[in-house]
């Protein structure tokens, strides 16, 4: 779950009142949040470096809030406020409108076919008249970065640039170009460079250099100019410097390149509605047509939903409502998901427990049930159970056991991040001798057992029993399984010294 | 038991005293070692409240070696004066002696002897008195006669200093009479035999207390794991509940049954490497109900059964990577979609096995750890049906507080409706993780300590039945 940090008094300042932490963390409780964690920027450098490193750091207190996946909406300290106040019916639910510019055309951003070889998708809007503070500005900046991060899969499926409107002046165009005929000036730079030399720089930016792959390889690279052919960014690395944001930005350009148009769309309202606030008028999607659930009646019903922002009204129509759902919910996909916001403003504990009605019996799992039964005569037996990891090293299934790898049948996975997680095993045994040489100082005899799954592509044959000194067990004539004293290879490998026997058995063949 | 002599004069001897008995008191007029009686008294207190023996240390003096031998053949200087004849001794001779020198020189600071320099063939010594008093050997003696009260402390030292005295601290006992003061005393039997049960002796028999400081033998038995006594006990709840168990038998799954048949969308964080074990061998599953993973790619991409979809470009070529398994929801899955080619009848479902994450391991985390999983599937069941099973699993359990620590929630209708399961049929599900619960009751902080080959042996032979309703 993505987590939200914001400033508590600020916070409480947007939302009229203070509150004790109880309080909000049981606000945050019944609207679907999780208030995780009260710290401050201190106390997070603290813990994540040391003491001396915090020592400037800020005491102010942050309220670090765990929002769902899917609410692009509550991932800002504006769209966190909105919700709430809303659902404490402090706040009619915003209805977001697109406007026209006071005075001449809409801006327009073309998309040329060159784009189709890199990054297909673009999406742009204007936030007019925006006042912004340095608190406004952190959150803008902020925002972007979380959607980045989320939706965006790291800048590689959607990335954001803004840009100050009122330095540049379009139509504007969005293009790709072979790389050495790109030359402008970047954010925080002095001069101008060609994208080459931009790959070349950011190699060792800790920032940037994660995003270079994108767009590396490719011939083209994709880039916005204004109708002076000024650079406003080349996405998803960085934008220019000639069009930055400043705390004096009036007039803010949006534009979102993608390789998923409707992810794109998504940002772009996101960041559109989430700051239209500051702006002096805000923006409106589509609408969604769903029946009354049976227990409330159509007008509780309305109601509960207005408070989760999604405007809705009786059509007149049965017990029909009509909803409005806001272009900050595109986690609304199905009615499912209204009925699920009318639920959490209902108040899960509000509603009545009831039983399911049907009688059903049960069955056990056959080789569950086996199982079960053998474990108990097993100990019974004076062995000891244990449960071992089902991964394990190549070594730990092959060589150690006296088999090449290639011959055991293994699976393998593709992305170990240890040694220890190469393989799934094939035989209990490794676990079982491992677990013998973590315990060296447990008194004699161990006696040790385990009935579990182990993961074959094929059976093999083995060299793990001491030569004379082992049996193969048949049941009806099929082979089961083998039994013996180990061979001292075995044990040695395992870095014990004593003398093992085994058995290792499918109970399979038993159900 | 020790010297039995030596015990019966000891408690004979208790009962004439007074108030009790000094052990080196006693040890001197028995005329035995002073460890002797220490032995006595260590096997009187075994036996009970016979006895009562406090412990004293005293400071004593004692001869060295050194000084023994002057108490019998007398002090160097007095040595000295004696071998001294009338006309003289030379110096050289008398350094030759084993007392000589040190002899000498006490000797002339005590003024019993003069040395004549002047004389021919070397210094020569002569008494100076008659007679002497060989006060060092009588104060050795005195001491020796146990009278070293008689003797000044400063006496004391210097003999002290010479090596000739040494002082000890001895240890020593003060007996009293016990609460079972007896002077007989009768042997403790450590056991009950069969011939005092047939004979009939036990009767006339005393027995030794139980040491209940001491541990007792450790019984040679079988143990089962914690963790799968919790298990034991969660599969009995859903058994008891109705519930019918899964084929969770298989840990490697494929990416669409694990992922996209629960509507879950490719490019998700939790489908990443970093979170999922992908496999390079078998890498891919190829063979999967056509017609069901052509309403999935529908569902996912365009939307339909009511659904807008996620409008994103489904790839199959995604769907067909295997992993280990992230979640048994996997099986309920396929349960689901078996249950739909046939004629829909309500069920109830659980499973309790394995699941996989490759994320960042820590004391509370692993690669490896067990889900529990119950899902209900009926006709129109509400969300009060939901929590009316959950509630009524974790009373079992005894757990009230532990709703909180599980997943629950509905199943889509993306998720249902392409498998074919009749639009007024709602699924119910809900999970937690086996670790936590069994971590809490059985007070482990470690998880490696529960899990894995590094497992506490110790802790899995003590561990206690599993109760999970207390």
């Amino acid at each position: 779950m993505p987590t939200v940090g914001v400033k508590r008094d600020l916070l409480f300042k947007a939302l009229g009142r203070s509150y004790t932490d109880e309080e909000f963390d049981e606000l945050c409780f019944q609207f679907g949040l999780e208030l995780d964690e009260i710290t401050s920027e201190k106390e997070l450098i603290s813990k994540e470096q040391n003491d001396s490193k915090a020592a400037g750091a800020s005491d102010v207190i942050l309220y670090k809030i765990d929002v769902p996946a899917n609410r692009y909406d509550l991932l800002c300290l504006e769209g966190l406020v909105r919700g709430l106040q809303v659902f404490k019916n402090k706040l009619e639910a915003p209805r977001y409108v697109r406007v026209s510019p006071v005075s001449g055309q809409p801006q327009k951003l073309i998309i040329t076919k060159e784009t189709a070889a890199v990054r297909p998708y673009a999406v742009a809007a204007v936030l007019r008249d925006i006042t912004f503070t340095q608190e406004r500005y952190d959150s803008f900046i902020e925002l972007q970065e979380k959607l980045h991060q989320n939706i965006c899969r790291k800048r590689s499926i959607v990335a954001i640039g803004t840009h100050d409107l009122d330095t540049t002046s379009g139509p504007f165009t969005y293009t790709a170009k072979p790389p050495s005929e790109i030359c402008f000036q970047p954010l925080n730079q002095t001069k101008e460079f060609t994208a080459t030399e931009l790959m070349s720089l950011y190699r060792t930016d800790s920032h940037l250099k994660h995003y270079l792959h994108i767009i590396e390889d490719k011939p083209v690279y994709p880039v916005i100019y204004d109708s002076n052919g000024i650079v406003l960014s080349m996405p998803p690395i960085i934008n220019g410097d000639h069009t930055k944001i400043s705390l004096k930005t009036k007039n803010v350009f949006i534009e979102c390149t993608a390789t998923d148009l409707t992810k794109a769309k998504v940002v772009l309202d996101t960041l559109v509605t989430m700051f239209s606030q500051y702006s002096s008028q805000p923006n409106l999607k589509h609408v969604f047509i769903s029946s009354s659930p049976h227990s409330e009646s159509t007008e509780t019903v309305a109601q509960l939903l207005t408070r989760m922002c999604l405007l809705s009204k009786l059509t007149g129509v049965g017990d029909q409502i009509e909803v409005e759902i806001p272009p900050t919910r595109s986690d609304i996909i199905h009615a499912c998901d209204i009925v699920e916001d009318a639920a959490i403003a209902y108040g899960f504990n509000n509603i009545t427990r009831t039983t399911p009605r049907s009688y059903t019996v049960a069955t056990q799992f056959p080789l569950n049930k086996l199982t079960e039964l053998l474990r108990q005569d097993v100990a019974a037996a004076g062995f000891t159970e244990v449960l071992t990891f089902a991964l394990c090293s190549k070594e730990d299934v092959g060589d150690k056991l006296g088999k090449k790898i290639s011959e055991t049948g293994a699976a393998h996975i593709s992305n170990p991040k240890t040694a220890e997680f190469q393989v799934a095993r094939t035989t209990l045994l490794p676990g079982l001798l491992k677990t013998i040489a973590a315990n060296k100082k447990m008194p004699l005899p161990l006696k040790l057992f385990e009935i579990s799954d182990v993961v074959l592509k094929d059976k093999s044959k083995d060299s793990i029993f001491f030569p004379g000194r082992c049996a193969e067990i048949f049941v009806d004539g099929k082979s089961v399984g083998r039994l013996g004293v180990l061979h001292p290879n075995v044990v040695t490998r395992f870095e014990l010294t004593m003398p093992c026997s085994a058995l290792e058995m499918d109970i399979e063949p038993f159900l | 038991m020790a010297d039995t002599g030596v015990v019966e004069a000891l408690l004979l001897g208790l009962e004439k005293a007074e108030d009790g008995v000094d052990s080196l008191e006693l040890s001197s007029s028995l005329g035995v070692e002073h460890q002797v009686v220490v032995g006595a008294v260590k096997s009187l207190q075994s036996v009970g409240e016979v006895i009562s023996a406090e412990q004293r240390s005293s400071k004593h003096w004692q001869l060295t070696e050194e000084g023994v031998e002057i108490s019998e053949l007398g002090s160097h200087e007095a040595r000295v004066f004696e071998c001294i004849p009338v006309e003289g001794l030379l110096q050289s001779e008398l350094m030759k002696l084993p007392f000589g020198k040190i002899g000498f020189t006490k000797a002339m600071s005590n003024k019993w002897i003069r040395v004549d320099k002047t004389s021919e063939g070397g210094p020569l010594i002569f008494r100076s008195v008659q007679t002497i008093v060989d006060q060092v050997r009588e104060k050795l003696l005195n001491v020796l006669n146990g009278k070293d009260a008689e003797l000044e402390e400063k006496e004391k030292s210097e003999l002290k200093k010479r090596r000739l005295l040494s002082e000890v601290t001895v240890k020593s006992y003060w007996i009293t009479k016990g609460s079972s003061f007896s002077t007989t005393i009768t042997k403790q039997e450590t056991e009950l035999t069969p011939e005092m049960i047939v004979s009939g002796n036990w009767k006339d028999n005393k027995f030794k207390p139980y040491n209940f400081e001491a541990m007792g033998v450790p019984l040679d038995c079988g143990h089962l794991h914690p963790l799968m006594k919790v298990r034991t006990q969660f599969r009995q709840i859903f058994l008891e509940m109705g519930f019918t168990e899964m084929p969770t038998n298989n840990f490697i799954e494929s990416s669409f049954w694990n992922f996209d048949s629960l509507f879950q969308p490719q490019q998700h964080p939790a489908r990443d490497q970093h979170d999922t074990f992908f496999l390079s061998d078998p890498a891919l599953t190829l063979d999967f109900p056509q017609d069901y993973l052509q309403r999935v790619k529908k569902v996912h991409t365009e939307g339909g059964f009511g659904s807008q979809g996620y409008k994103y470009e489904w790839k199959v070529e995604e769907a067909q990577k295997n992993i280990l398994r992230t979640h048994t929801t996997a099986v309920s899955a396929r349960m689901l979609y078996k249950l739909a080619q046939q004629k829909f009848t309500p069920v109830k479902y659980f499973s309790i096995d394995r699941v996989f994450r490759n994320e960042t391991l820590d004391a509370t985390h692993l690669a490896e750890f067990h889900q529990i999983e119950g899902v209900v599937a009926d006709y129109d069941l509400t969300l009060g049906d939901l929590m009316g099973v959950l509630h009524q699993f974790f009373t079992k359990l005894g757990l009230e507080k532990w709703v909180e620590v599980g997943n629950s929630g509905v199943f889509r209708p993306e998720m249902l409706l392409p498998m074919g399961l009749p639009e007024d049929v709602s699924v119910i599900a809900w999970g937690l993780s086996l670790e936590r619960p069994t971590m809490i009751k059985y007070g482990i902080n470690n998880i490696r300590e529960l899990v894995g080959h590094k497992v506490n042996l110790q802790m899995v032979y003590d561990g206690p039945i599993c109760r999970l309703d207390t």
